[in-house]
């Protein structure tokens, strides 16, 4: 007889599927109740644009192998939910944009493999920003996704359908990506954790690029271990995609065994304006005080050129976006509208296809790039950049293992509160940083303000993920699982 | 710099999207207002820093300049929009236009 474990951690998950005690097959039925019990459809959280119930019902099975295998996979039986933005050979993979509409990609990222490996259940595939231009998940072709502890507010963006899919406890790990924040921020919004892995730890062959030069794959968890378990599996060098690195990955999973004490947190002032909420504030010291009654030192450092961090972003990457999405033209996959000739075919399906958001940013993109103001925007650009990431070479040289700071100034702001688009860039001023300099950073909950979760920001070094996570570990035990919840 | 409707008109052109004169003048206004809060880093001082050229403390490994084609779980005509012989069906080109369409 088995049980199903609807809202299990994914150890768990993975201890009673290799013991027998309850199936994949269950498992997912138990998740897909879920679903429909919160209402993530369309018409209400709106957090999947593809779940086919009767697809997962019949492969959602694992291996004899994996279940005899003395070491079952590390995410045996674990539904995992998936960004639309990564490659998918069942689902559709539509970047959230009527220019992708019912495309069905005819190859499958490593990182949706690895977690087929590891006995994982690819999940549906989750809303989001289109092309992962966007900071509330408002700007999906599909409609907005809301937040399921506050349903009349955003989910964070771009990767609000996963972050919603674990904070509604359908799935305890999705699939997101980040370019600026995209993970870490719809984390701090839904009372999740929320990895963004350093530049070239994970596999990108299969994710939908949009800024090559920023974009990595990330984690949400329900849990420190959920996430840590999630990063492991889908970490590691691939052949197919020259960015990764040919490192080793540790087993993050196992970095609670690591003791803070001893350990140097930074506390960057530029992170802690005069400005900032006096209730985040206080959120932020209790996490602090915590880490401090654990043994660890907190120093306060300087990064000085954080306050630049936006205007940089905002032309790297609408520059890469430019170039990346031009191969969206109706030719060789996706929508085709026909208009007057060649040119005319282009202009019509790339003016039908992108929504507002996306256009913006090819506009801008195209303008930085373009003959006489390439010095003086991308250029220049690209100099700030190195002054961002020379500020966390230095903190960290100087002895900084992790930086801690608020992962957003704000909680979850309503749904169409904001529609100045440099007023809703703005809500990457404390996670882009990392983006720019290809640092790992997490967010996990600290509390709540005014009802809402909020989220703490840990920084680490390049490839240094794991000190981040012991870190993340023992904070998540001091302040207790799901502090937002 | 103040962006103007000709350069709006130009750049679209540039990155093939159609814009309705009404789209045109929106885009001018965002892109100014946007750009605008850019200037500030033109008061940076920059003089002997180098431009980010990789992010990651391993820099970006060169693979092998090689290799098969990746397998694809399905043929082309799946997803094309228009293919026939194994090639991609577009409309002719404009420096073409006497000739019969497709």
């Amino acid at each position: 007889m088995t049980e199903p474990i609807p809202t299990g951690t994914a150890a768990s998950l993975q201890e009673h599927t290799a013991s027998g005690r309850t199936t994949t097959a269950a498992t997912v039925d138990s998740a897909l109740a879920r679903a429909r019990d919160v209402n993530a459809g369309r018409e209400g959280l709106n957090i999947f644009v593809a779940l086919d119930d009767s697809y997962l019902q019949d492969h959602a099975t694992v291996s004899a192998t994996q279940l005899t295998d003395t070491e079952p996979g590390l995410l045996l039986g674990v539904p995992v939910a998936i960004k639309d933005n990564i490659a998918t050979l069942h689902h559709p993979t539509t970047c959230g944009s009527l220019i992708l509409g019912g495309y069905v990609s005819p190859y499958e990222a490593t990182v949706v493999r690895r977690l087929r490996e590891a006995g994982a259940v690819p999940f549906g595939k989750t809303n989001m920003d289109e092309f992962a231009m966007g900071s509330s998940t408002e700007n999906s072709a599909y409609g907005p996704t809301r937040n399921p502890p506050a349903p009349d507010r955003v989910p964070g963006g771009s990767s609000g359908g996963s972050a919603a899919a674990v904070a509604a406890g359908i799935v305890p790990i999705a699939l997101g990506s980040e370019t600026g924040g995209s993970v870490r921020q719809p984390a701090a919004f839904c009372g999740i954790v929320g990895v963004k892995p350093t530049y070239g730890r994970v596999s990108r062959f299969g994710l939908v690029a949009f800024a090559s030069s920023l974009d990595q794959v990330g984690v949400f968890g329900a849990t420190v271990d959920d996430a840590a378990r999630g990063l492991r599996t889908i970490a590691g060098h691939d052949p197919l995609d020259s960015t990764s690195a040919l490192l080793d990955v540790p087993d993050y999973h196992l970095a609670h065994r690591r003791s803070v004490k001893g350990m140097v947190i930074g506390r960057p002032k530029e992170y802690f304006p005069e400005s900032l909420d006096p209730r985040m504030r206080a959120r932020l010291d209790v996490a602090l005080e915590h880490l401090r009654e654990l043994g660890a030192e907190i120093r306060d450092v300087s990064l000085p050129h954080t306050g630049l961090a936006i205007p940089v972003y905002y032309i790297v990457a609408p520059a890469e976006a430019s170039s990346n999405l031009a191969r969206f033209d109706g030719v060789r996959y996706g929508l085709r509208i026909g208009g007057d000739g060649l040119k005319g075919m282009y202009e019509a399906t790339r003016s039908k296809g992108f929504g507002p958001e996306v256009t913006r940013r090819i506009m801008l993109g195209t303008y930085v790039l373009s003959a006489g103001y390439y010095d003086a925007y991308y250029r220049k650009a690209q100099r700030v950049r190195t002054l961002i990431a020379d500020d966390f070479s230095r903190v960290f040289a100087s002895g900084v293992d992790v930086l801690f700071t608020p992962t957003t100034p704000t909680p979850a702001f309503p749904i169409g509160a904001i529609s100045d688009p440099y007023e809703m860039y703005m809500s990457d001023i404390f996670t882009a940083t990392a983006n720019l300099a290809g640092v790992p950073a997490m967010s996990q909950p600290i509390g709540r303000v005014g009802g809402l979760p909020v989220g703490g920001q840990l920084l680490a070094a390049h490839f240094q993920e794991e000190k981040m996570f012991s870190v993340a570990y023992a904070l998540e035990r001091a302040l207790g699982v799901g502090a937002s919840s | 710099m103040a962006v103007t409707i000709d350069d709006v008109r130009h750049i679209a052109a540039l990155a093939r999207l159609g814009l309705t004169d009404e789209r045109a003048d929106l885009l001018m206004t965002e892109m100014n207002t946007i750009l605008g809060h850019m200037a500030v880093l033109s008061k940076v001082d920059t003089k002997g820093v180098q431009e980010a050229i990789g992010v990651g403390a391993q820099g970006l490994p060169v693979r092998d300049d090689g290799g098969a084609p990746i397998p694809l779980a399905r043929s082309l005509d799946a997803f094309a929009p228009a293919l026939r012989d194994g090639f991609f069906i577009v409309p002719r080109l404009s420096t073409h236009e006497s000739a019969e369409e497709e």
